[in-house]
This record gives structure tokens, C-alpha cells and sequence, in this order.
């Protein structure tokens, strides 16, 4: 299950596997989505799939991660998504008013992202084969004029920019569950950022060096994979990442690290310093933009890691999330 | 957010880190050992030893219940799930601890059922829930998690419930400190007493440390203020030579403990007579089972298991860096062999284990100097 976690082992595992016997030419770097020349027109293409348990949970359910997920992946690439196809596997017995409902969750987030849904596939499996519903979903789109995001382009000096509060996402999955015996006002994040991404190439294109969507594995699996790919230091600063209450509440009692923790509607932007007052001014007038801020910068050393100073001067490296996040207990 | 950034206060902190420096004698070698795996969780999360002078050395204790759990005892209880029917319980801590045929995760990969729990009274909800399979709870823990299995099998009993069982592995953290004590290679000049065990049992059990030892030992939180101010209570004690049992943990430890607690681990468990540690080897009167009354409930009776010792591969070092004799980083093992992806040891397992805590966030200790003398 580790694999699937979106830490380490997952990343070994493409790095390991899927890209040696797949790529026919040399490995380039890894990112959220391919951006290929076909007869001379620039496209990007991601794919993605959606296991989530429980199907729906406050602020979403899977239908709405299906779309924003995957316009998620072409827009940290730095593309705007255009169409999409889906892939459904059912698991028999699946009540129709189920599927009825993410059929219009999916509707409901692709008029919200502008996209549409061009095709799509459907396979049945017998009971207890699948749990009640998955789906895959691949998108295309096309580049951001002018918007290059390459991890060797990332300076010492560049900043960090995060869109929002981290943790949401996951908390509240791990919540909806009812695995726990609390309960707290969270709910999911998951929404498009291609609106944020895009009001952000409008002032900095140029100054934008790397963006990535904090998925599984959370900031700090995304933060490590950059430092890694460009040799630098990430370092940031504990009391300018944004949390909330009921995300370190829940953090604190289950022994998890926020920056560990999934997140289904943010994005980081390594942008370089001249551009990050211009940045900061056109997301904020953005919907949805209000919660941007800058987390830290790019700094030399320590090379290839993630350090994060605490408020009282303290420091401690966070590395890539191992496994899945297991609570612990005492 | 209440109760936690209260102890985070940055001015607070600084102030407090002044004192330490204020009261430690530059010329004397301090050696403080938390006996806790959530205070060695904590200094490595919040980066406390940035902020101590550098002859203050904390050593890490046996206070991390899964490091402890000698690999015999694993495969024990995962020899279980080989029975039709079982399901294995426990908390999430445990599934990526080794075994000699893999991990809990491992055996849940291949098929076994596995779940995590939150509780021991989730596993009952479980086997509630489930009445056609057998729900077995691998218990860890110190006197901290042993009072909610106390009470979650005399719950089993009232309600009759009979496809429950615990496969119990608690043990009682004085044996444990008293083995510390007793091994010749180790030189303690005081205690960071642990706080959850002792909300159970009270600061009393302590006394004979100070009395018998002439050793400090305060009791304290986990904040990174509870931490420093234990220190600054400690070091005050030794600057008068004195050596007492100090309750820094006020907000949540009584003195003389929880005796509703107390009560039900007296009414569902005894001593065995001895119990191995990882690393410590066998200690006497160290550990706990369930009492007849309760060996309906007892995995240990209605199963058969191996019982078999299984020492530690010879080449990893638990032990030393369980008594504190060694850091993690003298291990021959440690991120090479043996990394959190791929541990060997326990120690490299649960977050509070020193091995798997000095990976995260220290083993490149020579970069952080390097940053912040950039910074």
C-alpha cells in the first residue's frame, strides 16, 4: 500500500519501474503532467485516478476530485486543461443513485473548471472485486504562453508560494471515515487552481520556476521531491505556513505532521524574488485567492532537503512521508 | 490554539533557554535521559536541542513500547492470523514493526485481516460487529493504554462477549527504568520523567530514584516549554545537590495518579513473573497478563502460539541505543540497512523511536549548523 501513499515508495516505484521499461528515451524529470509536440501544436496530457473511501465527505466527493484533480495536474504543469475522458469501474451492486450523484458532482466541477467531458468508458467488476466505485480520469490541454516549470530552473533566493491552508483534505477524509471518535468543522478543499495558476502567469510567467499540487504525501513530500530534483534547500518557516485549527488539533492528537497530510485544492509556486509582490497582488484579487501567501525560499544549502524553522529558532529537517500517515498512540 | 500554543510561546521559550545556560555549569557534562518515546518524539520535532548548550546531552530512553517488543512476541501474535476467521487489531504504530515473516502491513498484503484501530474498545466494536470472525487485539503500551484495555475486556466479560480476545504485551515502565539504572555502561545524572504513563500511576513509584539513586527526576509535558522547564527544575536540584521526584506536568499528572484506573488494571491483570525487552533482555516482574478470571479473553490461552525467542539480526545495534549507550547514528545499521522505508529494528519504526525520530529530522545535523549559520 505504501506505492499507492504518494511518499517514497511511490516515487521509487516510477522512478524504479515504470519509467526505465516505458520511456524509450532518456528519463527527463518528473512532474504532474507530459507536455508534447504533436505536428508542430504544443499539448499537455496528464491522467489520474481516484480510489477515495468514503465516496463523499464534507466539501466533495470523488466525482468533483476526478475533475479537479486532473485540471489540478495540467495546471502545476502549467497548462489550462481543455477535455477530458473517464474511466469508471463499478463494483456490482452499486446503487444507480450512487453513480447518479457523481455523474453530476463530475458535471457540477468540470462547468465550474471550464472543461468538458469528451468520452469515457465503463467496466462492471463482480462484488467485493472493487470497493463500490473508481474512476480514472485523463486530461489535454494546452500550454501557458510563456510559463516554463523546470526544477533546474530554481534559484537560491526564489520564493515559496503556497495558495492556502494545508491539510484539509486529508483531515477530513480520515474524519469521514468514523474510524474516530471526534469530530471536527473541517471540510475538504478540493477545487480547480487553474483560475489561481492563471491570474499568476498573468504578472510573473516568466518568473515562475516550478509549481507542483500538494497531493499525497502533502507539502512536505512535494517540497522534498523539488529539493531533491534541483540539488537546493527548501527552508521554510513553521509559523507562515498556513493551518487550521481543526486540521493541528486533529495533527496533534493523532501524532501526524500537517505537512504530511493530503491537500485536493493547493498548489506551490517557486517563483523568483522580483516577481513575488506582483504574485501576491493578483492572487489575492482572485477567488479563492485570499488565503495565498509566501511559506520560505530557496536557499543553497542544505543541499537536496526540506528544513523548517520553527517559531523559537528551533530547526528540524521533514522528509518525504514513509508509507501511509499512521496515527500513533501515546 | 488552547492548551498547545501556550507552551509554544516563542518569548517564553527564549527566556527559558537563558536559564538553562544561566544554570548549567559550562565545565560539567550533563547526561539526562527521557524515558519517554513521546519526549524523544518531541525534542527531535521542535528542535529542542538547537536551543540547549551543548554539554546538556539528552539520552533516549526505553519509553517507546513498540521499540521494547522483542520480535518473538510480534510473530506471535501474527501467528494467529493463520487461524480461519481471525482478525488481527492493533494500533497503527505497530503494522510497519518486523517480524521475522514481515510486518503486520506484510501479512495484511498477503491476505490476513488486518486493521488498525484507535482503541482497544474499537476492536470490541469490531467483534460486535462482526460476530461470525474472532477479534484479536495486540495490546502495547505502558501503563498508559493498559487501563483501556482493562476496561474494554471487563466490558467484554459484562456483555459476554466471546469473539474477543487480547494478546496482551503491556508492560510497566519501573522494571524498565530500574534495568537502565542497574546496567553498568550507563551514567545518568537525572530523569525527564515521562508524562502519560504517569497520569496513570502517579509520581509516588519515582521516589526510590531520587532516594535510593540520589538522582532528579521531573515529570514533564510535551510541549517544548514543558520540556525546557523540566530541564530548569532539574538543573536547579542539581546546583543545591538536592534529588527529589518534581511534578513539572501539573495540568494533567496527579500525584498519587489515576486510581479508577489503577483499579482496573489491579481487577484485569497480574505480573508475569519475568518478560523480555528488546535490548534489555529479561526483566523480572516487568510486564503484565490477563488473570484467570479473564482467560476467556486471553489470545495467549485460546491459541496456540511458537513462543519462540528470536534474537535481533546481529548486526543491529537496538539494544546499546535503547539503554542510550549508543546514538542511532553509531548503529553499523542505521540509514543504511536500516531506514524508515526498510527498518530492521523497531527503533526505526514508530515515530517515537529514537532511530526512526534522529532520521527524520537530525541525521543531517552537520546541514542544519550550515543553514543557520547562513541564515
Amino acid at each position: 500500500m505504501a506505492h499507492g501513499a504518494g511518499g517514497k515508495a511511490s516515487r521509487r516505484l516510477v522512478e524504479g519501474l515504470f519509467v526505465p521499461l516505458l520511456s524509450e528515451t532518456a528519463p527527463q524529470t518528473l512532474s504532474d503532467a507530459a507536455h508534447v509536440e504533436i505536428n508542430g501544436a504544443a499539448l499537455a496530457i496528464t491522467t489520474d485516478s481516484f480510489v477515495v473511501k468514503p465516496l463523499r465527505f464534507p466539501g466533495g466527493s470523488i466525482g468533483e476530485l476526478a475533475i479537479n484533480g486532473t485540471m489540478n495536474d495540467l495546471a502545476v504543469s502549467g497548462a489550462r486543461g481543455h477535455a477530458l475522458v473517464a474511466t469508471f469501474i463499478l463494483e456490482e451492486g452499486l446503487p444507480t443513485e450512487v453513480l447518479e450523484a457523481e455523474i453530476r458532482a463530475m458535471a457540477g466541477a468540470a462547468r465550474r473548471a471550464g472543461v468538458c467531458i469528451v468520452g469515457g468508458d465503463t467496466k462492471v467488476v463482480e462484488h467485493g472485486k472493487a470497493d463500490k466505485m473508481y474512476i480514472g480520469t485523463t486530461g489535454i490541454g494546452q500550454p501557458l504562453p510563456g510559463v516554463k516549470v523546470d526544477p533546474a530552473s530554481v534559484r537560491p533566493g526564489d520564493k515559496i508560494i503556497l495558495s492556502g491552508p494545508i491539510g484539509d483534505h486529508g483531515i477530513t477524509i480520515l474524519l469521514a471515515r468514523g474510524e474516530l471518535d471526534f469530530e471536527a468543522d473541517l471540510s475538504s478543499d478540493t477545487r480547480c487552481v487553474l483560475p489561481l495558476v492563471e491570474a499568476l502567469a498573468s504578472v510573473a510567467a516568466p518568473g515562475i520556476h516550478w509549481m507542483r499540487d500538494p497531493t499525497r504525501g502533502g507539502v512536505a513530500t512535494s517540497l522534498n521531491e523539488l529539493a531533491r530534483d534541483c540539488g537546493l534547500s527548501i527552508a521554510l518557516d513553521e509559523e507562515l505556513i498556513p493551518t487550521r485549527d481543526a486540521v493541528r488539533g486533529a495533527c496533534e492528537l493523532l501524532g501526524l505532521d500537517p505537512l504530511h497530510i493530503a491537500n485536493e485544492g493547493q498548489f506551490l509556486a517557486v517563483i523568483a524574488p522580483e516577481y513575488a509582490e506582483p504574485a501576491l497582488a493578483a492572487l489575492a484579487k482572485v477567488e479563492g485567492g485570499d488565503g495565498v501567501c509566501i511559506i520560505g525560499e530557496v536557499r543553497e544549502k542544505p543541499a537536496a532537503a526540506v528544513l523548517v524553522t520553527t517559531r523559537y529558532g528551533g530547526s528540524r529537517i521533514v522528509d518525504m512521508l514513509v508509507g501511509d500517515p499512521l496515527p500513533r498512540i501515546c | 490554539m488552547r492548551f498547545v500554543d501556550e507552551f509554544r510561546d516563542p518569548e517564553i521559550i527564549t527566556r527559558t533557554a537563558e536559564e538553562i545556560r544561566r544554570l548549567s555549569e559550562s565545565k560539567r557534562h550533563y547526561r539526562f535521559m527521557e524515558v519517554c518515546g513521546g519526549h524523544t518524539h518531541a525534542i527531535y520535532r521542535f528542535g529542542l536541542k538547537d536551543l540547549l548548550p551543548e554539554n546538556i546531552e539528552l539520552i533516549h530512553g526505553p519509553g517507546c513500547p513498540v521499540c521494547v517488543l522483542p520480535m518473538g512476541r510480534i510473530d506471535d501474535g501474527l501467528s494467529i492470523t493463520q487461524n480461519n476467521n481471525v482478525m488481527f487489531t492493533a494500533f497503527g504504530d505497530m503494522m510497519r514493526v518486523p517480524g521475522t515473516h514481515g510486518s503486520p502491513l506484510e501479512y495484511k498484503a498477503r491476505g490476513a485481516d488486518i486493521r488498525i484501530v484507535y482503541s482497544p474498545s474499537d476492536a470490541l466494536k469490531l467483534a460486535r460487529a462482526n460476530p461470525e470472525k474472532h477479534i484479536m487485539f495486540f495490546a502495547i503500551g505502558f501503563e498508559t493504554t493498559a487501563p483501556s484495555t482493562a476496561l474494554t475486556l471487563m466490558r467484554a466479560k459484562a456483555e459476554g462477549i466471546k469473539n474477543f480476545s487480547v494478546f496482551c504485551n503491556h508492560v510497566t515502565i519501573i522494571p524498565g527504568i530500574r534495568a537502565i539504572l542497574d546496567s553498568p555502561d550507563m551514567r545518568l545524572d537525572a530523569f525527564i520523567g515521562p508524562g502519560h504513563v504517569s497520569t496513570v500511576i502517579g509520581c509516588r513509584p519515582y521516589e526510590w530514584i531520587a532516594v535510593n539513586e540520589h538522582k532528579p527526576i521531573v515529570v514533564s509535558g510535551f510541549e517544548p516549554l514543558d520540556l525546557l522547564q523540566s530541564i530548569v527544575m532539574i538543573l536547579r536540584q542539581l546546583r543545591t545537590g538536592e534529588a527529589k521526584v518534581e511534578n513539572q506536568y501539573k495540568r494533567v499528572v496527579p500525584w498519587e495518579g489515576n486510581r479508577a484506573a489503577l483499579r482496573a488494571m489491579a481487577e484485569v491483570f497480574e505480573l508475569r513473573p519475568y518478560f523480555e525487552w528488546r535490548g534489555l533482555g529479561f526483566i523480572s516482574q516487568s510486564a503484565l497478563r490477563l488473570k484467570e478470571a479473564y482467560a476467556d479473553w486471553d489470545s495467549e490461552r485460546l491459541f496456540s502460539v511458537p513462543g519462540v525467542r528470536v534474537t535481533d539480526p546481529r548486526a543491529a545495534q537496538c539494544g546499546e541505543v535503547l539503554k542510550g549507550v549508543l546514538k542511532p547514528a553509531q548503529c553499523k545499521l542505521f540509514g543504511r540497512e536500516c531506514t524508515p522505508e526498510h527498518p530492521i529494528g523497531a527503533l526505526m519504526v514508530s515515530t517515537e523511536g529514537s532511530c526512526a525520530a534522529y532520521h527524520s529530522y537530525q541525521h543531517r545535523k552537520e546541514l542544519v549548523t550550515s543553514v543557520q549559520q547562513a541564515a
